[in-house]
């Protein structure tokens, strides 16, 4: 140890800039188990400029749903407010990592002077733990949605338990059959049950 | 068949003639099945634009020449055939700004822009010798109308934007919130949050930026250049459909439902009587009620707003030079005036230009007429400004 290890580049310092607390969590965590151990979260908008100069990162990273995101296009101007002004967010060439970042819903910016290939892994990473936000919110939604289908299905059953004299067993039957004859999710077919009832009423 | 188009805009008032011609069907009878993207950043626009991901844009026209030069950014070549409107900025002062500035202005005429500026510059000398904090002046985007129109005016007094007062770049829905807490004193932005701030009681519209220049192009329908030369036929079809939607908003007996279709929260999303305000050129500028009206506050189609005018390009490159964004070249010069196609629009129109209008008119109210052919002759009649010859 010590003596043996080359010298180490000190850990670039990297602000996230984000107001889903969540999500900046999971790419915090990210950052941190990949050794990148400066990284801050602003989950507050008020003042963002002063607040990143301040912090004096060298790696910026913002949600593309932020609208302050424009703030920081400011740091690619050379003026007195600005200390060190912002690099080329990739290499203009890079089209794939642009189009890759943008889909994932991340933009990053790099302050003048640090190292191309520095950046690469922590963009990547950026990326990647975006996407699986992405996905696990996306997860989160269809449960939700599953739950409250399964609400409508039960409510329905009872409806139809009561006007046909059925067997919870056989009320679902008949919803599920029905579905499969109009084509339709049994979801759907519950809410239609649910609406004509309201509207019998 | 069709055409599917994915189109990004910002929620702003000359984003209308977009929103009405998709909205009110105008593209689908020209054969195009348009998805709108309601985006929350330029930055954004602009990369969606770039990459691809949109096949046009409502976008800043300055953004739209700093892409084809590349400055700040990746370079990548934007045309614009159509003006999706002349003016519709205002510059909204603070109510002690606004006092202050009141004061100075010696019963003078505050609507006169050179009365307000001399004004600000009294203004701001008072507070550097009191010690006070420089102001401090929002606006939307590094390359954008409202930061030259905010500059142009201050400097025309003797304010120095970059010594003696600070400019920040803040999104347009937080423009009203950081005056009413203090962050800033003042704001440049496109409507409808001007009139929002005032409503609040936290404003005052000092100018609307027809005061400062007469014709001043802010928003574009933008397409990648390489694109448009592909889909030519798909721009035309787009040019006519913004152009029926521009002619349908300038009747005065359609602006209610206008208003209504861009009150849409998934539109512009703020209320309709606000909208139809601005589009008729009549805003509350005080608090106490104080009403205004210019037919030149916006201009969405008549007066040949919406025919691209590369002398509108060539002012924005050249505010670009003084401010010390661009280097001044006759290569640049050229590049930023072929981002405005008037040639696409008479194209997809068959038709010459309207007559009975002024085009090639920037209409500023300091300094020489623009003179295109002479940028540097220009600028050098500006005292202040951050350029080398």
């Amino acid at each position: 140890m010590g003596a043996e290890s080359p010298p180490k580049e000190p850990s670039p310092k990297i602000v996230i800039v984000d107001e889903s607390p969540i999500r900046a969590a999971i790419l915090e965590e990210g950052l941190r188990e990949a050794g990148f151990t400066g990284v801050v979260h602003i989950s507050e908008m008020q003042s963002l400029l002063q607040r990143i100069y301040a912090l004096d990162p060298d790696v910026i990273l913002i949600d593309l749903e932020n609208p302050s995101r424009d703030v920081l296009e400011q740091m690619f101007q050379v003026s007195r407010a600005v200390r060190r002004p912002v690099a080329m967010f990739v290499d203009q060439s890079d089209a794939a990592s642009i189009q890759a970042s943008v889909d994932a819903g991340v933009s990053a910016y790099i302050v003048d002077g640090l190292k191309k290939e520095r950046i690469k892994p922590i963009l990547d990473l950026c990326i990647s733990r975006f996407n699986a936000f992405a996905k696990l919110q996306d997860e989160l939604d269809r449960a939700k949605s599953a739950l409250e289908d399964r609400k409508v299905i039960d409510r329905a059953k009872g409806i139809l338990m009561k006007l046909k004299g059925l067997t919870e067993e056989e009320a679902y039957v008949l919803l599920r059959s029905t579905a499969m004859r109009e084509k339709k999710k049994i979801g759907e077919i519950a809410q239609s049950i649910l609406t004509a009832s309201e509207l019998l009423k | 068949m069709s055409t599917p188009l994915h189109i990004g805009f910002i929620p702003l008032i000359d984003a209308a003639a977009l929103i009405v011609a998709v909205d009110n069907g105008f593209t689908k009878a020209e054969g195009l099945d348009v998805t709108l993207a309601r985006e929350v950043s330029w930055s954004n626009v602009r990369d969606k634009l770039n990459i691809g991901l949109f096949d046009a844009a409502h976008l800043l026209a300055p953004v739209a020449i700093a892409s084809s030069l590349g400055l700040g950014h990746v370079k990548v070549p934007i045309v614009a055939p159509y003006n999706l409107g002349l003016n519709g900025n205002a510059i909204t002062v603070s109510q002690a700004l606004h006092a202050a500035i009141l004061r100075e202005v010696e019963g003078g005429n505050p609507f006169d822009p050179m009365a307000s500026a001399l004004a600000l510059a009294r203004v701001v000398a008072a507070r550097r010798k009191s010690g006070a904090e420089p102001l401090t002046f929002g606006m939307t985007f590094p390359f954008s109308t409202h930061n030259y129109q905010l500059r142009f005016w201050m400097a025309a007094g003797g304010v120095d934007p970059d010594e003696d007062v600070r400019l920040v770049v803040l999104p347009p829905p937080y423009m009203v919130e950081s005056l009413a807490n203090n962050q800033i004193d003042a704001f440049c932005v496109g409507a409808p949050w001007s009139s929002i701030a005032v409503d609040l009681g936290v404003g005052h519209i000092l100018h609307f930026v027809s005061d400062i220049l007469l014709r001043a192009a802010e928003k574009v329908l933008a397409v990648r250049q390489g694109w448009s030369e592909r889909n030519q036929e798909v721009v035309a079809a787009l040019v006519r459909a913004a152009f029926r939607a521009a002619e349908f908003i300038e009747q005065a007996e359609n602006r209610a439902e206008v208003a209504r279709i861009l009150s849409h929260p998934e539109r512009i999303g703020v209320a309709a009587d606000v909208i139809q305000r601005t589009l008729d050129g009549r805003l509350k500028i005080s608090p106490d009620g104080t009403m205004r009206e210019n037919k030149n506050y916006l201009l969405v189609g008549r007066e040949g707003a919406a025919r691209p005018d590369p002398v509108q390009a060539a002012w924005l490159y050249a505010q670009m030079v003084r401010w010390g964004q661009a280097p001044l070249s006759p290569v640049a010069l050229e590049a930023a005036m072929a981002v405005f196609r008037p040639d696409l629009y008479d194209a997809a129109l068959g038709a010459a230009p309207t007559p009975g209008f002024v085009s090639n008119v920037v209409g500023a109210f300091a300094g020489p007429a623009f003179d295109p052919s002479d940028i540097a002759g220009h600028l050098r009649a500006f005292a202040i400004g951050r350029w080398k010859a």
